[in-house]
């Protein structure tokens, strides 16, 4: 995409987060875009382009009373969102479209008004993984673990430490689930969910929401907010099944999105200076940071264990705390976006002072699909 | 807390043949016939060069310890805690499994452990492959 040429100039949460009894899922939605609304001084006359997943796009459209030209109702996961901020872009760029609402809800945790889950067992995924007794992310997601540890001579103190450290930015955080500080026992010391991962490990499972409102550069100069604009995107997917993963110590779908995203972006890693990387899992950033090129196969525990990613280190990641502290609703990569916006509007909880460019990344499936969205604040 | 019940495999006609060589306790690959490529899951195609000339052949039913977890969330297949495992086979293709004849243990299970396919017969339609330490 061409550099700088869309912005956001609404970008929103649920009101609350966490635990949302009062709302179902497509409230969920709707609380997010309402804020993002009205922070943006929009109306749903003015937004003629949707996104969105977990809800069809047509749900999304009519319960908020938008009348789009444009709509992606693309699925893949949780990064799904990084790659409607891609499609959007290209079609504000080419016309289709001015104003594109994303909208992003999820009754994770209090499961209102989503449909029962069930799994189906005629897909490749159905016959060839559900029979031997997976049963959801935790038992899968992080099935290639083992694998990287021994390939890199890392241990599960290095998987804990991912955890220790993202809590150290949550309690910097109000609106983050958890706060109170962990030490590497603690982590190692909690429920066993699947050998090496212990609960810890895990994301949380909460409910929230999350909106974003995009428009070209130029049109973006008039609105309230400060604009964000857009540097570079990628995208790209894998494989459905994580035992069929071309290479089990890394994300062959990361590389391809984040290469992509530099690419277009023109940056080199060191004028980053906020990363997310989507963390349903404490293996996640280390192989965000090597697949995304910040650092080498099997140096990024290390990089971690070394304080860079810290509050204070040089490449601050997961500044709210992440999936695993901050919040988790199912489909994370929105919360993600929303950081790397906030960050860029000088607006984060856990502001880093004079970031310019923001790098946010996401997972969707099981390594299954990559989203990268790189932010500046510079237009 | 009683045992639940194994999802089985609902077999479509381009996976037909691997389920019904399980049966036959034969653990069934596909190779291309233009380009030698042998891949999994099923399917009628050869996924690297897109022909549609393939064979179906038995792999030897041999492979090693790729990777796994050892399961202690509610236990559809099992009352205690059971190993999710990914076994690279000897012809190439990886698999997801389980490993039997075995404690469950990290201790039990090292990376890059010799298997080998043994079959478990769950109903008169499906059997699947699982796998044993190699000799056991």
């Amino acid at each position: 995409m061409k550099q700088n040429s869309v912005a956001v100039v609404g970008a929103a949460e649920t009101t609350d987060l966490g635990k949302i009894p009062g709302m179902s899922q497509i409230m969920l939605h709707a609380d997010a875009a309402l804020n993002a609304m009205e922070e943006a001084g929009l109306k749903p006359s003015d937004i003629d382009g949707v996104a969105t997943a977990g809800e069809w796009p047509t749900a999304i459209a009519h319960y908020l009373g938008i009348t789009p030209k444009w709509v992606d109702g693309t699925l893949v996961g949780g990064c799904s969102f990084m790659m409607h901020v891609r499609h959007a872009a290209a079609a504000i760029n080419e016309g289709l479209c001015e104003t594109v609402l994303i909208t992003h809800g999820e009754s994770g945790r209090s499961r209102v008004g989503v449909p029962p889950r069930g799994m189906e067992t005629s897909s490749l995924a159905g016959q060839f993984e559900v029979p031997f007794g997976v049963m959801g992310p935790p038992s899968m997601f992080t099935i290639p673990v083992l694998r990287y540890l021994k390939e890199y001579d890392l241990t599960v103190e290095d998987l804990a430490t991912v955890s220790v450290i993202q809590r150290e930015w949550a309690a910097k955080n109000p609106r983050a689930s958890f706060k109170d500080p962990l030490t590497i026992d603690d982590v190692l010391g909690s429920s066993m969910i699947a050998w090496p991962f212990t609960k810890l490990m895990c994301c949380l499972v909460t409910d929230g929401g999350g909106a974003i409102i995009l428009t070209s550069a130029e049109r973006a100069k008039d609105f309230p907010q400060k604009p964000v604009y857009i540097l570079g995107t990628g995208e790209s997917v894998e494989t459905p099944m994580i035992s069929q993963m071309e290479d089990m110590c890394s994300s062959k779908a990361f590389k391809v999105s984040g290469a992509k995203a530099f690419e277009e972006a023109g940056i080199s890693h060191d004028e980053v200076d906020h990363l997310m990387i989507y963390d349903a899992f404490a293996h996640l950033p280390l192989y965000g940071l090597e697949d995304l090129g910040f650092c080498k196969p099997g140096e990024a525990a290390a990089f971690i264990r070394e304080r860079n990613t810290a509050p204070g280190g040089k490449l601050p990641l997961n500044t709210t705390g992440g999936g695993l502290s901050y919040m988790h609703s199912g489909m994370y990569g929105m919360y993600a976006l929303q950081e790397s916006i906030r960050q860029m509007r000088g607006t984060a909880a856990a502001q880093i002072e004079g970031a310019k460019i923001s790098v946010s990344h996401g997972v969707g499936g099981m390594f299954g699909a990559s989203g990268t969205v790189i932010f500046t604040n510079e237009a | 807390m009683a045992k639940m019940k194994r999802m089985l495999p609902t077999p479509t006609p381009e996976t037909q043949h691997f389920w019904d060589g399980a049966q036959n306790s034969k653990l069934l690959l596909q190779r291309c016939d233009d380009c030698s490529n042998t891949y999994f899951p099923p399917r009628p195609f050869c996924p690297k060069c897109a022909s549609r000339k393939v064979s179906i052949f038995e792999a030897s039913g041999k492979g090693f310890l790729l990777s796994y977890v050892i399961n202690t969330r509610p236990q559809p297949i099992s009352d205690t805690p059971y190993a999710i495992a990914v076994v690279e086979l000897d012809e190439g293709p990886r698999m997801m499994t389980n490993i039997v004849e075995c404690e469950q243990t990290p201790e039990a299970l090292p990376l890059d452990m010799k298997l080998e396919v043994t079959f478990e017969k769950q109903n008169d339609d499906i059997t699947l492959p699982l796998f044993k330490p190699a000799g056991a």
